[in-house]
C-alpha cells in the first residue's frame, strides 16, 4: 500500500470514524482503502481511468467508473456523509455543477486544489508566462487543468453559492504548513484544502 | 490438440454426474422427481470448504469451462483463459465447480434424457426451467459437495443473471457476486431476437414440433439460423468489419446466393458447427429462461428493493461495444447495488469484440478479475 499524499493524510484526520465517503476521482483508492482501514468508513470511489480502477480494486475499495462531467447521477440525495474530491476539480468540466452535486449527495463536502494566487504563479505570470509548478507542471496547451483557481476564487465561490466553509488548510509543495501560510494563505499556499457544507 | 498441457492449464480433466432423488419444484409448476447434474470441478476445496467458486455457463455453454478432456481434445473448456493456476480465477488457491444447467444438453437432465415416469426421451415435453430453478439445483450441488456458501459465484451473460440470483435468493450462501455482461432482465428487443431464433427453429420441417430425434432427422437449417442470428449480435459491426469487410470469397461476385462474402462463409459454418455441438429442443429452452429472467418482479419491480436483501459483495463488468447486454443494463444493477448501499465496483471494460467480448481475454478485464479474486483470498483462507 502506498503511502497517502499529504492532503489526503489531512483528509484522513478530518474524516469522523465510521462515516460514509464518495471519493471523486478516487485514482488508484489508497485515500478510501486508509479510512476503512484506520477510520472504519464505508464507501466508494469515482474513477474513470481503467487502469487506476485496476488498482482500486487491488487496494479493496469499491470503485465505480463514471465520468464525473456526467454528474454523480448514479447517487441518491444525502447519501454520505462526506464527499472528497482531492486535485481533480481543476480538470473537471463543470466545477460549479460538480461542487453543488457534491452537497446534493453528501452532507459535507472536501476537496483540495493547487492555489493559482500561490506567489510563484504570481510572478510567472508577471513575467508574460501561463505558471508551470509543480502541482500544475503541464503547459497550456496539453494540461488536464482547465479549471484552474485560487483561493479567493474558491471563496467568492462559495460565498455565493450559499456554502459555509467549515475548515481550509494550506501547505506548500513538501505539503508541511507554516506560519507565514498560515497569515498569508492567499500568496504562500500551495495546496488548499476545505471542507465545506451549506449554509443552513 | 494439444503437443504437451500447458503450464497454466487445469490439464486433462473428466466430468463427474452426479443423480439427485430429492424432487424439484420448478416454477413453471412441474416438479422433476429426479435428475443429473453433470460437473467438473478445477483444484481443490480446502478443509474448511471456503474456496469454491461457482461458475455459470451462458446459453450455449456448458460444464467443461477449463482444461482438455483428453490429450486428442482439440481444443480446451469455453473459459480456460479465466480458469488455472495463475490465471484470473487461480485454481492454486480456489475450487472451481462448473456444472451444466438442467434442461441442457450436455450431461445434466434436459430434453436428450429419458424421462423415468414414460422410458421415453423428454425431447419437447422437458419443462421450462429458469434461472432461479438452476440456483435451485446448484445449491443442492452445493450441498452435495459440502460447500456452505461460495466464495464466488461468477458467469458472464446468461452466466451473470444466475449470479445475481444466487445473491438474491441465497443471501448467506454466497461472499462475491461477479456478474459479467449480464442485465437485470432483457431488453425488448433482445426478447425478439430470441424469437425470431426460435421461429427460425420452430419452422424447420425437420423440427416435427420437436420430436425430430423420433423421426431420425435433426432441425439443422432452423438451429443453424437461430445460431447465425445469435452471433451477428454478439459482436460489434466494427469487428466484424475489421475480420470480414466485405472481402469476396472468389474475388468477384458471382451474381448468386451461394456463399460470396467471407462474412456468410463464416456465419455459415459457425451455424454447422453449432448443429452438431447442440440441442435444439434445449435451445429452445434456454432462450426462454433468459427472457423470463427478472428477478425483480417479486419485489413490485423495485430492483433497489430486489438487492436491499443481498449480503453478496458486487464486482459487475460489461464491455463498451456490447449491444445486446449494453453497459446501460450493467449500470442499472449498479445503481440499484449503490441506491441499496451494497458494496459493488463496477468497470466498463473498453473492448470491440461486442457481447463475445467475456470470453476473451481482454487485458484491463483479466486484470481486475485477477486483482479482485487475489483480494479477496484472504477472506476463505482457513
Amino acid at each position: 500500500m502506498t503511502e497517502l499524499r499529504a492532503d489526503q493524510a489531512l483528509i484522513a484526520d478530518w474524516v469522523r470514524p465510521g462515516s460514509r465517503v464518495l471519493d471523486l476521482g478516487c485514482g488508484d483508492g489508497r485515500l478510501l482503502a486508509a479510512l476503512q482501514r484506520n477510520h472504519g468508513t464505508s464507501g466508494y470511489g469515482v474513477e474513470i481511468d481503467p487502469d487506476n480502477i485496476v488498482s482500486c480494486i487491488a487496494n479493496g475499495i469499491n470503485v465505480v467508473q463514471s465520468n464525473l462531467d456526467e454528474g454523480l447521477t448514479e447517487f441518491d440525495d444525502d447519501s454520505f456523509d462526506y464527499v472528497v474530491m482531492t486535485q481533480t476539480i481543476q480538470a473537471v468540466r463543470y466545477p460549479d455543477k460538480l461542487l453543488h452535486e457534491m452537497l446534493r449527495v453528501g452532507r459535507e463536502g472536501i476537496v483540495t486544489f493547487p492555489n493559482m494566487g500561490h506567489w510563484r504563479c504570481r510572478v510567472q505570470l508577471c513575467f508574460g508566462r501561463m505558471p508551470v509548478t509543480a502541482h500544475l507542471p503541464n503547459t497550456w496547451y496539453d494540461t488536464p487543468n482547465i479549471h484552474i483557481c485560487t483561493i479567493s476564487d474558491f471563496e467568492d465561490f462559495c460565498a455565493d453559492a450559499g456554502f459555509e466553509i467549515l475548515q481550509r488548510t494550506t501547505v506548500d509543495a513538501s505539503h508541511r504548513t507554516s506560519l507565514g501560510m498560515r497569515l498569508m494563505p492567499r500568496l504562500l499556499g500551495e495546496i488548499a484544502t476545505y471542507r465545506f457544507r451549506r449554509r443552513a | 490438440m494439444p503437443e504437451s498441457i500447458p503450464a497454466d492449464s487445469v490439464g486433462v480433466v473428466s466430468p463427474t454426474t452426479v443423480h439427485f432423488t430429492e424432487p424439484l419444484a420448478l416454477d413453471c409448476g412441474v416438479t422433476l422427481k429426479e435428475y443429473d447434474l453433470r460437473y467438473e470441478t478445477y483444484g481443490t476445496l480446502n478443509a474448511a470448504g471456503t474456496n469454491a467458486v461457482l461458475i455459470c455457463h451462458a446459453l450455449s455453454g456448458d460444464h467443461h469451462a477449463a482444461g482438455y478432456h483428453s490429450m486428442d481434445d482439440p481444443k480446451p473448456g469455453w473459459w480456460d483463459n479465466c480458469i488455472g493456476p495463475g490465471k484470473p480465477v487461480d485454481t492454486n488457491d480456489y475450487f472451481v465447480v462448473s456444472p451444466n444447467n438442467l434442461g441442457g444438453c450436455a450431461g445434466s437432465t434436459g430434453p436428450l434424457s429419458v424421462d423415468p415416469a414414460t422410458g421415453r426421451e423428454y425431447g419437447p415435453g422437458f419443462p421450462i426451467v429458469t434461472v432461479r430453478d438452476w440456483v435451485e439445483s446448484q445449491a443442492r450441488l452445493a450441498d452435495h459437495l459440502g460447500i456452505r456458501r461460495w466464495a464466488a459465484v461468477m458467469g458472464g451473460s446468461l452466466g451473470g443473471m444466475q449470479a445475481l440470483q444466487w445473491a438474491v435468493d441465497y443471501p448467506d450462501r454466497i461472499a462475491h457476486a461477479i456478474v459479467i455482461a449480464a442485465a437485470p432482465k432483457l431488453s425488448t428487443q433482445n426478447i425478439a431476437f430470441n424469437e425470431v431464433a426460435r421461429q427460425a427453429i420452430r419452422f424447420d420441417p425437420a423440427f416435427h414440433d420437436g420430436h425430430y430425434r423420433e423421426h431420425g432427422v435433426v432441425p439443422e437449417r432452423g438451429l443453424m439460423l437461430a445460431r447465425m442470428l445469435g452471433h451477428i449480435t454478439y459482436l460489434s459491426d466494427d469487428v466484424l468489419h475489421a475480420k470480414f469487410g466485405r472481402e469476396l470469397r472468389d474475388g468477384k461476385f458471382n451474381f448468386g446466393f451461394d456463399v460470396e462474402f467471407q462474412i456468410e462463409s463464416y456465419l455459415r459454418h459457425q451455424g454447422q458447427s453449432f448443429v452438431r455441438r447442440f440441442d435444439a429442443n434445449s435451445y429452445l429452452l434456454m432462450t426462454k429462461s433468459l427472457d423470463y429472467f427478472d428477478p425483480a418482479a417479486k419485489f413490485g419491480n423495485d430492483l433497489t428493493a430486489t438487492m436491499a436483501g443481498c449480503e453478496a459483495k458486487f464486482l459487475v463488468v460489461s464491455f463498451t461495444s456490447d449491444w445486446r447486454f449494453s453497459p446501460e443494463k450493467s449500470r442499472e444493477i449498479v445503481r440499484a447495488l449503490l441506491d441499496a448501499r451494497k458494496d459493488v465496483s463496477y468497470i466498463d471494460v473498453e473492448s470491440e469484440q461486442g457481447h463475445d467480448s467475456f470470453l476473451l481475454e481482454v487485458p484491463v478485464y483479466h486484470a481486475v478479475l485477477k486483482n479482485y479474486f487475489q483480494r479477496i483470498r484472504p477472506e476463505f483462507e482457513p
